[in-house]
């Protein structure tokens, strides 16, 4: 069988209905998890398969993709993914979000901020934010249905009890327009606040978990926290990117020898190239 | 300047250019057929259609030498090929008591109509290295009895007529399709049947065999286990009657189990039930008494909490593509959440006042 | 002024078994109602069908709600029922994990409630839990260790300043000083008796140990058989039951 075999974007017509179906509902009911029938693709569960369907049944043949896994466009994962569309959907691909239509990410917000018409696809490996509190699915549906969240309150309760601060660094439990509670996927908390009022539209797609959720532009996202110990979207402090200096960007610390020596650089490596063509222009 | 994570789309091609050459093997020995494989690896590409939910031996045994014989790996090739498969229609049930036998054994009864078969089996074999095997013996054509076997009825159905088994109700509706809907909970015993069918086997096995040490027991015996044929027809409406198109190899188990009955309902014998792909009796088995844990709640029994009888916990976890998908992605870079768990860690480390102690690192 | 819970013929079956049959009583505001008989009698059937954890066959329950007055409570949404339940119900179980957390300190066990309905300020929520801890006597530099380090006696003190924190106006309390030590369980029926009176809770209470009611309840009633045989006021019966039941019943017991 050869690629020319599959479909526009691998997916068959029916199977981006469905999915279509399911991310309207999602879109209808901002941060309440759809479920839908995840089908089973070319990459394992886990790696991203709910982001590709979601993905998938987006995309139109005029759409420029640009796939990132940890800000970077040229992880191993995001390569993976971004080859795959290349060969199923024949669309143009771009490393520059401002040039991008359709980002899949894991794991990250870029820092460029994100425009109106864009769409920001987001991999979910666990969707239930009540999932470590209460294992069992029948509970954690009623609990939403019902807004019962005292539960998710007390965890971060007992950070503080015990830590003295909210001990949650990503995957950080936000509420949508006042009413679900919601895992924004495992991006560092330093990203929750760009989810809040952005004019991009913001879709979650959990595979293996057969949910999708989404944030139409301009919803209003809160990170859950207390009066007295209120969110900070924290990041290592006082560093700035090597390469391009940048202060206000979340970077990741590279170990550089074995003698303990270490770099921060900016995750987002899109936005780090384009301020060093700047800087040098 | 030193960075991390450049480079990933030529590390991938020469990765995969590296598989297939590792794949190939030596090449002073023969290449592997994929027919070799289907008919000298049988059980294996038995498994792989199992839990592939797809029954084509000759694309198992490619899933096979492709995965280099990881079963799981070539479950997932099966998969996520069946998944771009059109479908044109749903076929009619598969008589089971139509079957052609290969192997039919009751633990249930000494002797029953159609009696007593054993087929190709591993059973009452000696473990020993086949040295010969390894020498190239060659192997004698086994003897054929003149006439086929006779269909035989089900063994349970004997207990049927005197009411001492529990008849299966006749489902309502269609049945659901964990292909095409997702999975739901509470799930009826179809669902969880059809998940069952398809789940790794060793997983069943497991639970299987903890209900046996009194994780949720339920007595069971083997009531029947049948290995065989069977013919495989759909309706098309097209041409107004059913028209046969395949026979394909099943394993059925039927468990018996005891049951206490309740206000309602008298003792009797009840049933766990295993049906799979190919010639696959440990899956059978282990899937007829995970059936019948999963049934500890409609029958009014003790649910104690064993994982066996909680149908969220088995169904959930039961998938091997699920399972090996989710567990092998944390492989996959987690720069980000560990530099946000590093930074937090620090703080706390800091306010705690422990970064008076030296850091080893620095 | 109309009772708190208004109970109409509640009925209960398991099968042909009776669970409890065709029971009813007011409950007025301040009033401690005990429910006694041996195991098997229906009391805890009972006390479950009530409080909205087992649906009863027949009959109803009627509560005073804060708002809209008397209501049916087996007509109410699951999303009402959970409210009361975290607001103006409260339900002490005879085995303190089968009502607390264990894996969440004390303090988060108490505050949970206040969170439940809407609490956001740590250190409100965190007074108001010190301030609870304290009242069940439990040593609030103990606040942040979980229920699983503490005794018996101390959990079923966490589990009631849990249920009480909410300021609920109704208590269902199930034989509450059930597996304690003798020494224990005095404490605890001295507190719980401070609390009640102090709080003018409404309680109705299940337990096969008389002394319980004898202490704590104004009013009776005796189960046998899914079937309530005698009720009246707890001294009255206790010193002179009309019914053989009870009369076995007090009898059998040393005088309390």
């Amino acid at each position: 069988m050869t690629d020319q075999a599959y479909n526009f974007a691998y997916l068959d017509e029916a199977t981006k209905r469905m999915l279509r179906r399911a991310l309207l509902k999602a879109v209808a009911i901002p941060g309440y998890q759809v479920p839908f029938s995840s089908r089973e693709m070319p990459m394992p569960y886990g790696w991203g398969t709910g982001g590709v369907q979601v993905t998938a049944a987006c995309l139109v043949p005029e759409d420029t993709l640009k796939v990132i896994d940890q800000g970077a466009d040229d992880t191993t994962n995001a390569v993976s993914i971004r080859s795959f569309f290349e060969k199923v959907a024949g669309v143009a691909t771009t490393e520059a979000t401002a040039e991008a239509s359709v980002i899949q990410t894991r794991h990250r917000i870029p820092e460029t901020p994100l425009h109106a018409g864009q769409i920001l696809v987001f991999q979910v490996p666990i969707p239930e934010p009540l999932r470590f509190l209460e294992p069992r699915e029948t509970e954690t549906r009623v609990m939403h249905a019902l807004e019962d969240y005292g539960l998710m309150q007390v965890r971060l309760y007992e950070d503080i009890a015990r830590h003295g601060e909210i001990a949650r660094a990503y995957a950080y439990p936000v509420k949508v327009e006042g009413r679900y509670v919601m895992d924004p996927s495992p991006i560092p908390k330093f990203d929750n606040p760009k989810l809040n009022m952005s004019p991009a539209l913001q879709l979650f797609g959990a595979g293996r978990e057969c949910r999708i959720y989404a944030l139409p532009p301009f919803t209003r996202v809160e990170s859950l926290d207390f009066e007295d110990y209120p969110f900070t979207p924290s990041k290592a402090a006082g560093q700035d990117c090597a390469i391009c200096g940048a202060s206000g960007s979340y970077l990741d610390e590279v170990i550089t020898d074995d003698a303990g020596g270490r770099m921060f650089v900016c995750s987002d490596t899109d936005y780090c190239a384009t301020r060093v063509q700047e800087a040098s222009a | 300047m030193y960075v991390a994570v450049k480079g990933g789309a030529r590390a991938i091609a020469n990765a995969h250019a590296w598989l297939d050459a590792a794949r190939r093997g030596d090449r002073d020995v023969p290449e592997l057929g994929t027919d070799q494989i289907r008919e000298q690896l049988a059980l294996a590409v038995d498994r792989v259609m199992a839990e592939g939910s797809l029954y084509d031996p000759d694309l198992a045994a490619l899933a096979l030498k492709q995965a280099r014989g990881d079963t799981i790996e070539a479950v997932f090739l099966i998969r996520a090929y069946r998944t771009t498969l059109p479908r044109f229609g749903v076929t009619l049930p598969v008589q089971t008591d139509k079957m052609d036998l290969s192997r039919r054994i009751s633990a249930t009864y000494k002797d029953a109509p159609g009696g007593q078969v054993l087929g190709p089996t591993f059973d009452y074999t000696h473990r020993l290295l086949d040295f010969g095997l390894a020498a190239g013996r060659e192997v004698p054509p086994a003897r054929q009895a003149d006439t086929a076997l006779d269909p035989a009825p089900h063994i349970l159905s004997h207990l049927g007529g005197e009411g001492l088994m529990q008849a299966e109700p006749e489902g309502a509706g269609a049945v659901p399709d964990l292909t095409r809907d997702p999975l739901e909970f509470p799930a009826e015993r179809a669902l969880r049947l059809q998940a069952l069918a398809r789940g790794d086997e060793g997983f069943l096995l497991s639970l299987a065999y903890s209900t046996q040490r009194g994780y949720g027991r339920n007595h069971a015996f083997v009531g029947e286990l049948r290995i065989g044929t069977v013919r495989v027809s759909a309706q098309l409406p097209e041409l107004g009657f059913d028209i046969e198109f395949a026979e394909i190899v099943l394993t059925e188990c039927e468990s018996v189990n005891q049951f206490q009955g309740s206000k309602t309902e008298p003792a009797q014998f009840t049933r766990g039930y295993g049906l799979v792909f190919g010639q696959s009796e440990r899956k059978a088995i282990s899937m007829a008494l995970v059936d019948r844990a999963l049934r500890a709640e409609e029958m009014g029994e003790d649910v104690s909490g064993a994982p066996a009888q909680d149908a969220e916990f088995v169904l959930s976890h039961c998938d091997n593509i699920q399972s090996s998908g989710f567990l092998e992605h944390i492989k996959l870079p987690h720069y980000v959440d560990f530099q946000a768990e590093l930074e937090l860690v620090r703080k706390m480390r800091r306010a705690a006042g422990a970064d008076a102690v030296p850091d080893a690192a620095e | 002024m109309i009772p708190l819970l208004q109970v109409t013929g509640l009925s209960k079956r398991y099968g042909a078994h009776v669970g409890c049959a065709d029971v009813a009583f007011d409950l007025w505001p301040g009033e401690v109602m005990g429910i006694v008989g041996e195991s098997g009698s229906g009391k805890s059937t009972l006390l479950n069908c009530l409080a909205g954890h087992l649906a009863p066959d027949a009959g109803q329950v009627i509560f005073d709600t804060r708002e809209q007055g008397p209501r049916d409570t087996r007509a109410m949404t699951e999303a009402e029922r959970r409210w009361l339940a975290r607001t103006d119900w409260a339900y002490v179980h005879q085995n303190p994990r089968d009502g607390l957390r264990m894996g969440v300190s004390a303090g988060g066990n108490v505050g949970e409630r206040l969170m439940a309905v809407g609490a956001r300020h740590y250190g409100d929520i965190r007074g108001q839990a010190q301030d609870w801890l304290s009242r069940v006597e439990i040593d609030t530099g103990r606040m942040d260790d979980r229920p699983g380090t503490f005794s018996g006696g101390m959990q079923q003190r966490v589990q009631i300043a849990r249920n009480l924190v909410t300021g609920p106006r109704l208590v269902f309390m199930d034989e509450p000083t059930g597996g304690l030590d003798v020494s224990v369980q005095a404490r605890l029926l001295d507190l719980l008796r401070g609390l009640v009176r102090r709080l003018g809770l409404s309680v109705v209470i299940v337990t096969h140990d008389l002394a319980v009611v004898r202490l704590l309840a104004d009013r009776l009633m005796v189960m046998k058989d899914g079937h309530v045989v005698e009720e009246g006021l707890t001294d009255q019966v206790l010193d002179d039951p009309q019914h053989g039941y009870t009369q076995l019943l007090v009898s059998s017991v040393l005088h309390v």
